[in-house]
């Protein structure tokens, strides 16, 4: 097919109709309000639902209860919006009910800004709801990985029965490119969900309840450790990253979404250069894709982590890291989107500090 | 090879946006990559706006514009924001009914095209953004003009598609302005 050339999110809510959402409940917030824009009017055209619910406490709630139900079912908001539904998707995830979230992250914290941030790497990796629980996240670099990612994502929120997350940020979701729909395979339609609360209890003989509460407190750790499985399971098998120059790399960027396509500019700039660089681009955020970094070229000295923050994602990388590697941060936040020529700079200051020591 | 970074600024309410979207839209048609970024906020009508577009054969990597190949500004505070930003040897296309054209670099290759004239004796003053469209694809070479009225086919639909050919004409007239 050929390409037609989307808003960001415009794309990523057309990719959620092609992925087979049923329902969309969402309410308004910069730079993400084309998403329910887009919806409101293609959802009953495709004769699914759509709810522009009364706050973000209401629209997840209603997510939690659509997708008990057993429909596909997706929300979307920026970062003190999914701040407000935490609590709702420790729920989702607590009761295993799948759901998608389009995260279309700005500057923190507070209502802080409008423009493009990753500052909410803590926020979605470890999550603001209580309990051990996790979400499924990936973060695209750019719109034909974001509308790839989730036509995907309601299959495998299914698959888990875990939330799901999309985390762009604000310039992903406000710029155009050309995007080809049809790139990502049909995931297909969702399979039976004999777990759903869908009121067939009659036909089916036995009642099926969504439920966060258990209080004895064996019971409890016991859905714990069945929950542990399946995180355990997204471990092994749903870790994604893509790795750029690495095979004679002497120092390694690491950094994801928009990030990651700024220092592309700074790899392409610096190998001219004849510097060695390389990267490793996580595309799951969590789970964070700590195999990427068992496979590195005896040639590599430094990590550079790289982020729209003042480094979330750097203590991942320093966990994973454990004391092999030296390792450098280099980030801007608030908003401000960096030039390749600062990434540049970083490492020539790096560089410099070398034939010094 | 094509690899050219344009930025678009203006008042809000120019067609700013909608300039370098249709540049967004050609590139599309013709299988080159490209990026289109708004600024976004609490832009308003009379506020500035602005928006940059990445057209490119290769792969597009970073899709922020810091040193714009191209600039086209349609006001003084466009021109006072972006001019420093232009690449040495760069085309700076500006709007010459409101812009002081006196004081500008002499590094850059400059057009001045007086869009508000030619879009007013066109009949309406809003087809100046078309205006310029068409002196930047004449100074640029970027576009033929066959390709720019193909998005407008693709674009202008329904209830708008009687703007076509008002926008057409404004096309060949920012054309001319730059071949004359």
């Amino acid at each position: 097919m050929a390409k037609v050339l989307m808003k960001g999110n415009e794309a990523m809510a057309l990719a959620a109709i092609k992925g087979g959402c049923d329902a969309f409940f969402g309410y308004p917030i910069t730079p993400q309000n084309e998403i329910p824009e887009y919806l409101s009017y293609h959802m009953e055209k495709n004769d699914r639902v759509f709810v522009q619910a009364e706050s973000e406490v209401a629209a997840i709630n209603m997510v939690y209860g659509a997708g008990g139900a057993g429909a596909r079912v997706l929300t979307s908001s920026s970062s003190p919006g999914i701040a407000l539904k935490q609590e709702g998707i420790s729920y989702l995830a607590g009761s295993e009910v799948p759901c998608v979230i389009i995260n279309v992250m700005r500057g923190g914290p507070g209502l802080g800004g409008i423009q493009p941030a990753q500052s909410d790497y803590n926020q979605i990796t470890r999550g603001g709801g209580n309990g051990d629980y996790r979400v499924l996240s990936f973060a695209p670099e750019n719109l034909q990985e974001a509308v790839n990612i989730i036509k995907e994502s309601f299959s495998l929120a299914d698959y888990y029965r875990n939330p799901v997350m999309i985390a762009v940020d604000g310039l992903l979701g406000q710029m155009m490119e050309p995007i080809d729909l049809d790139e990502a395979p049909d995931f297909g339609p969702a399979k039976e969900k004999p777990w759903a609360a869908d009121g067939s209890s009659g036909k089916r003989g036995s009642r099926n309840k969504i439920v966060s509460l258990h209080l004895d407190p064996y019971k409890l750790e016991e859905h714990n450790l069945n929950l542990k499985k399946k995180y355990d399971e997204m471990v092994d098998k749903e870790q994604r990253y893509e790795t750029v120059e690495i095979d004679d790399a002497e120092i390694v960027f690491v950094a994801y979404g928009s990030m990651a396509r700024i220092a592309r500019s700074a790899v392409d700039t610096l190998r001219k250069e004849g510097v060695k660089v390389g990267m490793i681009r996580p595309i799951s955020l969590w789970p964070f894709p700590q195999n990427a970094f068992e496979k590195l070229p005896k040639s590599v000295h430094t990590l550079l982590t790289l982020e729209m923050s003042l480094g979330q994602m750097h203590q991942d990388v320093r966990i994973v890291n454990n004391g092999r590697y030296k390792l450098d941060f280099y980030g801007r936040t608030g908003g401000v989107v960096p030039e390749p020529e600062e990434i540049v700079e970083r490492v020539h200051k790096l560089l410099n500090k070398e034939d010094q020591s | 090879m094509i690899d050219e970074r344009v930025i678009v600024a203006g008042f809000g309410g120019q067609g700013v946006m909608l300039m370098g979207q249709i540049l967004s839209y050609a590139a599309t048609q013709e299988d080159l990559n490209t990026a289109w970024i708004p600024s976004y906020g609490p832009e308003t009508r009379g506020g500035t706006a602005n928006c940059s577009v990445v057209i490119s054969k290769a792969r597009i990597n970073s899709p922020v514009v810091s040193e714009p190949d191209t600039l086209i500004v349609l006001n003084q505070p466009s021109l006072d924001k972006f001019e420093k930003k232009l690449k040495k040897g760069g085309k700076l296309l500006v709007n010459k009914a409101l812009v002081d054209t006196e004081k500008i670099r002499d590094d850059v290759e400059l057009y001045a095209v007086d869009c508000n004239k030619i879009a007013l004796d066109i009949g309406n003053l809003k087809v100046a953004n078309m205006v310029m469209l068409g002196a930047y694809i004449a100074m640029t070479d970027m576009f033929e003009k066959e390709a720019i009225f193909a998005v407008f086919d693709q674009i202008f639909t329904g209830a708008k598609s009687k703007l076509i050919d008002m926008n057409k004409q404004a096309l060949e007239a920012g054309i001319k302005a730059i071949e004359a």
